[in-house]
């Protein structure tokens, strides 16, 4: 780790942010009615910002591709979670898949 | 305990059971990442406790162990983590007043939210919101410590496939938004800009320039 006051800092700043941010909606509900497309864009922004963290952490590692194995768990995980497979296993077969393609050779 | 056990019936407590579970499973690989990452334990252990919402911590730690700023990371981590605003409009009042509000408030994370809006009344509503949400405010630290502890023992974590589960997480809990077509498009546009941008901007960026899809979503609605 490289600077650990930054690091310390970026993380209270997290913790601090995301108190406030769970505080507010609240706080908020008993007083005004957010447009329901208003609320409607944030939590599909929400889900595009995870769905680009899902493909960069998939696929890439710093700036160049990460390899077949770590995608194809993903890929496998992907398509149970579709199938309405129960969370944990979905999970586990990312690991399992990526796990076992390292253990054949495939990077 | 007991009481909320009589409130929500076997098949919730199940599932509320089975949910913690795989949060504490995922919080294994969240500190095993992380000390891979060459974060000292406290790290992960602190984030679990103070921040309880897995993607943003993840997402803290990917961009600082590439290279990022970490205040940069706290704001794509702030970003991440604004869907609890409209988590917070959209609950009935399911925390109480004074400490248990403070309390309440900190557990607020998906799994609590998804369990307290899916039952039908509001002491059961309350139950599950607090059962679910204390068991991840113990299960994910737990799982992030024990991972960590592991982690440092264990140091070819890649051999294990534990970088692919973060990725599968993130998908699992997307999932259901992504049944809606429109949704999904912007979705799929956005992943695609990120990995696009990936070899030309800073650690972090790429996530955040994925948000221009959701200018594909606004066209659509107007």
């Amino acid at each position: 780790m490289k600077d650990t006051t930054l690091v310390v800092a970026g993380m209270a700043t997290l913790a601090a942010g995301t108190y406030v941010i769970r505080l507010s909606g609240q706080a908020l509900r008993a007083r005004i009615t957010f447009p329901p497309r208003a609320s409607k864009l944030l939590e599909a922004a929400a889900v595009i910002l995870l769905a680009a963290l899902v493909a960069t952490t998939a696929l890439t590692q710093g700036h160049g591709f990460a390899g077949l194995a770590r995608p194809a768990g993903v890929l496998v995980a992907g398509v149970l979670a579709w199938r309405r497979a129960p969370f944990l296993v979905v999970v586990i077969a990312a690991a399992a898949v990526t796990a076992l393609l390292r253990l054949a050779g495939v990077h | 305990m007991r009481s909320i056990g009589r409130t929500l019936g076997r098949a919730t407590l199940r599932d509320i059971a089975l949910t913690c579970l795989a949060v504490f499973v995922i919080g294994l690989s969240y500190g095993a990442i992380a000390v891979a990452s060459k974060f000292p334990l406290w790290v992960p252990a602190a984030q679990s406790v103070l921040v309880l919402a897995g993607a943003s911590e993840f997402l803290f730690i990917g961009i600082v162990a590439a290279g990022g700023n970490p205040i940069a990371a706290a704001a794509a981590g702030l970003l991440v983590n604004t869907r609890h605003l409209p988590y917070g409009l959209a609950l009935p009042e399911v925390t109480g007043r004074g400490w248990r509000r403070l309390l309440g408030t900190h557990v607020m994370n998906d799994e609590s939210v998804v369990f307290a809006l899916a039952q039908p009344d509001l002491p059961r509503k309350r139950a599950a919101y607090w059962a679910c949400g204390l068991g991840v405010l113990i299960c994910w630290p737990g799982g992030a410590t024990a991972g960590a502890l592991i982690g440092s023992a264990v140091h070819n974590t890649s051999a294990f496939g534990l970088d692919a589960m973060f990725p599968a997480v993130i998908l699992g809990l997307i999932v259901p938004d992504l049944r809606n077509r429109g949704t999904l498009r912007a979705a799929l546009a956005g992943a695609a800009i990120a990995l696009i941008t990936t070899p030309f901007l800073p650690a972090g960026l790429p996530v955040l320039a994925a948000l221009v899809a959701v200018l594909l979503l606004t066209r659509e609605q107007t």
